[in-house]
């Protein structure tokens, strides 16, 4: 499957289409534009998984496996490496089936190229997800090539060896032979396919699986051995800072460069073209300072006299736009699900209650800002980049420079942290235009935090509102939702206001309860920025809204909120997800991947019972439960909290339970769980991104503030929950966000009676 | 021009005494294990070790090392703290994307060489100033406690 249209072809002006049709991949950038493509969706079979993933699956050994003559072993890792791990865990799986002694085993990167290694959008948690099986297949039939070799030398039946530990082995005989000399007859042996690749029995599985601390890149990391975006160095390269408009929007009208230009270091100061909205992954536009160090392009940038033009996003402002959501849910919208008489169930009913619930918008602001190097040389354009899309990023450079894709190559560096953010590539294009104007010379391109502050894409800004009836016997008999948040449409074409498919699916249609009477809907806002996708999406004021609701809900009936929830969730079922509205499921095959009830009750027994809920807790402190399934995953919080008298948060203890299906390695699930639940505190406690004139009001971290050591929970315990029965496999990055913010809320709930519905918590508690 | 030495070796910058130490060792010198963060001392990533001393090099020009040592992460093997730091983080698998532990390492060889056996509290206040996105607090406090008791038995 190759790319099908550009988006030249994106022309997606009203919203008549059909969402079945849209959602075809899986709502992240190349994907996204294709599924827009959606006559040629409907021609064909739709597809799940990684085969529905623009360029699909690969599991040819001869693309990802090389061993060399020395018995080393190279294999090829084609999804980025933010921090999930992805280098060390799929390179264990093709080393598993391989065979293979991971202490002879290299990890080398793909660069971009979609056609050879099939899709590389490493985002929506899947790279584990759609690509174990394709790995284990290609280790495997690595093994069968190596075997065929061996054999042949032996001149035996194939049958009669086996590979194990690095060598094959003929019992028989008692010969056996190390892969290194194996090496160059393997690589002379066809390549098996289908049903001739054996894989090896669990059982026999040496690394998936098993509890390890492996990181390939580790010593690497943390002896500065390790390459991120601007960690490229040339002779005479040149480094540049880009001076971006303050709104989104807006372009250079004027500028002045003769200050700029005397200072020492300063080559040349050029003017970017941006691109208007819909800007895709393009360039803000702006001036770029361009000079023999990053310091002095800082300098010059400084001296620039920049005249920006008037923009229609001059107006944004994150009080009023506020109040225009809230207000917007507080009036019927877009219906995206309906099922039973909601207006009747609440005429009848004997108790009702509604919230709203607030989140602004906040910044990805990964420790690496974004940075890129591009070399022109001999017409050939080759950059390196911390990208979570190479592929995408290489044809959008491709098409900005004009060069044929084959003379332009994109090298996958390490991300010092991608959240999302690194799948857009305007930073690379950034460096690619101006690496036009120097042939010869390597440029990179250094944002700066302020830079990344302002320019990015950001997580969208939401008012949620939830109101639900009871009857006479507390029982919920109504639920009705309306999401308000500006779509990441905003950012591929004109005039959008309402959420997309792959946005509503993430906790709002799908939402499980065993209610009769349900609606969902989407009422209109319009986009003033470019809204983006941060770890796990529209999950997290999802999540937020509807599991304090849950608590709310609870604490006015006076009941357990574990008890509350389970009874809210109903019997032990299997729900498809279209039956609920969301034909997205992210991007997973609906009859493969059914919400299951089950899972989602076990999650919450597993939490609940290790951290000792409904245990008698000192004054002040207090538990809070939170429970939410994203990303094919499903996972529950608990979080021990303390509010000191003036306020001061201490987060005690976190305790989570996942059940992602099978656990390929353990100790990485852990870490992005751990990683998960200090983000979510973050975005919780002081997350917040807002707009005045248009322009975003933080800059640096003193004042959009992450999470610092001592926020970290004194403890986390994250307990790994067996299926226990044969299921998909799960996402781990994102899914561990969206249940931590609302768990700590609700144990600040437990702790003080105060009720938080605004993100961030900041100063409420004093 | 300013002389320094950088992890033993004599270095002359023929740079404006302003710039920060960052920017010279990354740009002029070529050592790119030193991280840019924030440039404003607010996260830690650039930590590199003046005299001794943790500094944020984003925020120290070059005129302040003028004459001195400077260590930066490229050298901190050489110190036997720094190695059993080292040997910590990747005992308890600590780094995630990576791009802040360079200066996490600096921070808690600085922290173990002035407190040899610190307590989560001491570790929580010295650590403060290093910011890691993914979230690794936990792993950094069990290993710093780690290289701690192994320091010790050495």
């Amino acid at each position: 499957m190759s790319m099908k249209s550009s988006y030249r072809n994106f022309n997606l002006t009203n919203q008549t289409l059909d969402r079945r049709d849209f959602i075809k991949g899986v709502g992240a950038t190349g994907a996204l534009i294709l599924a827009a493509n959606w006559t040629w969706a409907q021609e064909e079979e739709r597809k799940y998984g990684g085969e529905g993933m623009p360029g699909g699956t690969v599991e040819d050994p001869k693309v990802f496996v090389r061993i060399n003559q020395d018995g080393t072993v190279a294999i090829t890792c084609a999804r980025s490496e933010m921090g999930q791990g992805i280098r060390t865990s799929l390179a264990l799986v093709v080393a598993d089936e391989l065979e293979a002694d991971w202490d002879y085993c290299r990890v080398e990167q793909a660069f971009g190229d979609q056609d050879l290694y099939g899709n590389q959008d490493t985002d929506g948690s899947r790279s584990m997800r759609h690509w174990f099986m394709p790995m284990r297949r290609c280790g495997a039939a690595a093994r069968a090539m190596l075997e065929q070799a061996a054999a042949g030398q032996w001149k035996v039946a194939a049958s009669e060896v086996r590979a194990s530990r690095h060598k094959v082995v003929h019992q028989k005989s008692g010969r056996e032979i190390g892969y290194g000399e194996l090496a160059e007859s393997a690589a002379k042996t066809p390549v098996p396919s289908g049903e001739a690749i054996k894989l090896k029995s669990p059982e026999d599985f040496r690394y998936i699986g098993r509890e390890q601390t492996l990181n390939i890149d580790g010593m690497d990391m943390i002896s500065g051995r390790a390459t991120y975006g601007a960690d490229l160095r040339f002779d005479d390269m040149l480094f540049a800072v880009v001076a971006r408009p303050p709104v989104f929007g807006s372009v250079t009208e004027s500028f002045d460069s003769s200050e700029a230009l005397k200072v020492s270091g300063v080559k040349k100061v050029i003017e970017i073209e941006g691109k208007k909205a819909p800007s895709e992954f393009h360039p803000l536009g702006g001036i770029a300072v361009v000079a023999t160090n990053t310091w002095a392009a800082i300098k010059g940038r400084e001296a620039l006299k920049i005249q920006w033009s008037a923009s229609e996003n001059d107006g944004y402002d994150s009080m009023s736009y506020r109040k225009a959501m809230e207000k917007a849910a507080e009036n019927p919208g877009k219906r995206i699900r309906d099922v039973g008489d909601v207006d009747q169930a609440f005429a009848q009913a004997e108790s009702k209650f509604s919230a709203t619930y607030y989140m602004p918008h906040i910044a990805h602001a990964p420790m690496e800002p974004p940075a890129a190097t591009a070399l022109l040389k001999d017409g050939f354009l080759e950059i390196w980049a911390p990208s979570q899309a190479p592929q995408v990023t290489r044809q959008r450079v491709a098409e900005r420079v004009g060069l044929p894709l084959e003379k332009t190559r994109v090298n996958v560096t390490l991300l010092g942290g991608g959240f999302g953010r690194k799948s857009k590539p305007d930073f690379v294009i950034e460096a690619a235009e101006l690496a036009q104007q120097f042939p010869g010379r390597a440029v990179q391109v250094q944002w700066t935090r302020e830079d990344d502050i302002h320019h990015d894409y950001l997580h969208t800004v939401s008012a949620e509102r939830l109101e639900a009836s009871f009857d006479a016997d507390g029982n919920a008999t109504g639920w009705l939702h309306r999401s308000v948040a500006p779509t990441i449409l905003g950012i591929f074409a004109p005039d959008q206001m309402h959420q997309a498919g792959f946005e509503l699916g993430m906790g709002f249609n799908n939402a499980p309860f065993d209610i009769p009477n349900m609606r969902m809907e989407n009422p209109g806002i319009p986009v003033h920025v470019r809204v983006g996708w941060f770890r796990s999406v529209s999950n997290i004021p999802r999540a937020f809204a509807v599991q304090s609701f849950i608590s709310e809900l609870a604490d006015k009936a006076g009941e357990d909120h574990k008890e509350f929830y389970l009874k809210l969730l109903g019997n032990n079922r299997q729900i498809d997800p279209r039956d609920m509205t969301d034909d997205w499921n992210h991007g997973e095959n609906p009859v493969l991947y059914p919400v299951d009830i089950g899972r989602l009750r076990n999650v919450v027994d597993r939490t609940t019972r290790e951290a000792g809920w409904g245990k008698m807790l000192p004054k002040g402190r207090g538990m809070g439960l939170a429970v939410h399934y994203s990303f094919v995953t499903y996972v529950a919080a608990v979080l021990e909290v303390e509010v000191l008298d003036g306020g001061t948060l201490i987060i005690h203890n976190a305790t989570m339970a996942v059940d992602c299906g099978p656990q390929i390695n353990p100790d990485r699930i852990r870490s992005q769980m751990e990683g998960s639940c200090v983000m979510g505190i973050g975005l919780a406690t002081t997350g917040e991104i807002s707009f005045a004139g248009g322009k975003a009001q933080q800059s640096n971290f003193h004042d959009y503030q992450v999470p610092r050591i001592p926020l970290a929970p004194k403890k986390i315990a994250i307990h790994l929950v067996d299926p226990g029965k044969e299921v998909e496999l799960g996402g781990i990055g994102e899914p561990g966000v969206p249940p931590v913010a609302p768990a700590l809320c609700n144990a600040i709930f437990a702790a003080t009676g105060k009720r938080i519905r605004q993100l961030p918590i900041r100063d409420q508690l004093a | 021009m300013h002389s320094i030495t950088l992890n033993g070796q004599a270095y002359e910058l023929d740079v404006p005494g302003e710039m920060p130490l960052l920017w010279a060792i990354r740009d002029i010198l070529g050592f790119t294990g030193t991280k840019f963060g924030c440039g404003i001392s607010q996260c830690g990533a650039c930590t590199m070790h003046l005299e001794g001393m943790p500094i944020r090099s984003c925020s120290t020009p070059v005129s302040a090392a003028a004459g001195k040592n400077v260590t930066t992460i490229e050298g901190i093997d050489d110190d036997p703290v720094g190695r059993q730091v080292q040997q910590a983080w990747m005992d308890v698998g600590v780094a995630q994307c990576g791009y802040c532990q360079c200066g996490q390492v600096m921070s808690a060889t600085a922290l173990l060489q002035r407190i040899p056996s610190p307590d989560d509290e001491d570790i929580d206040g010295f650590m403060s100033g290093n910011i890691c996105r993914c979230g690794t607090y936990n792993r950094i406090r069990t290993a710093i406690h780690q290289a701690a008791a192994k320091i010790e038995e050495e």
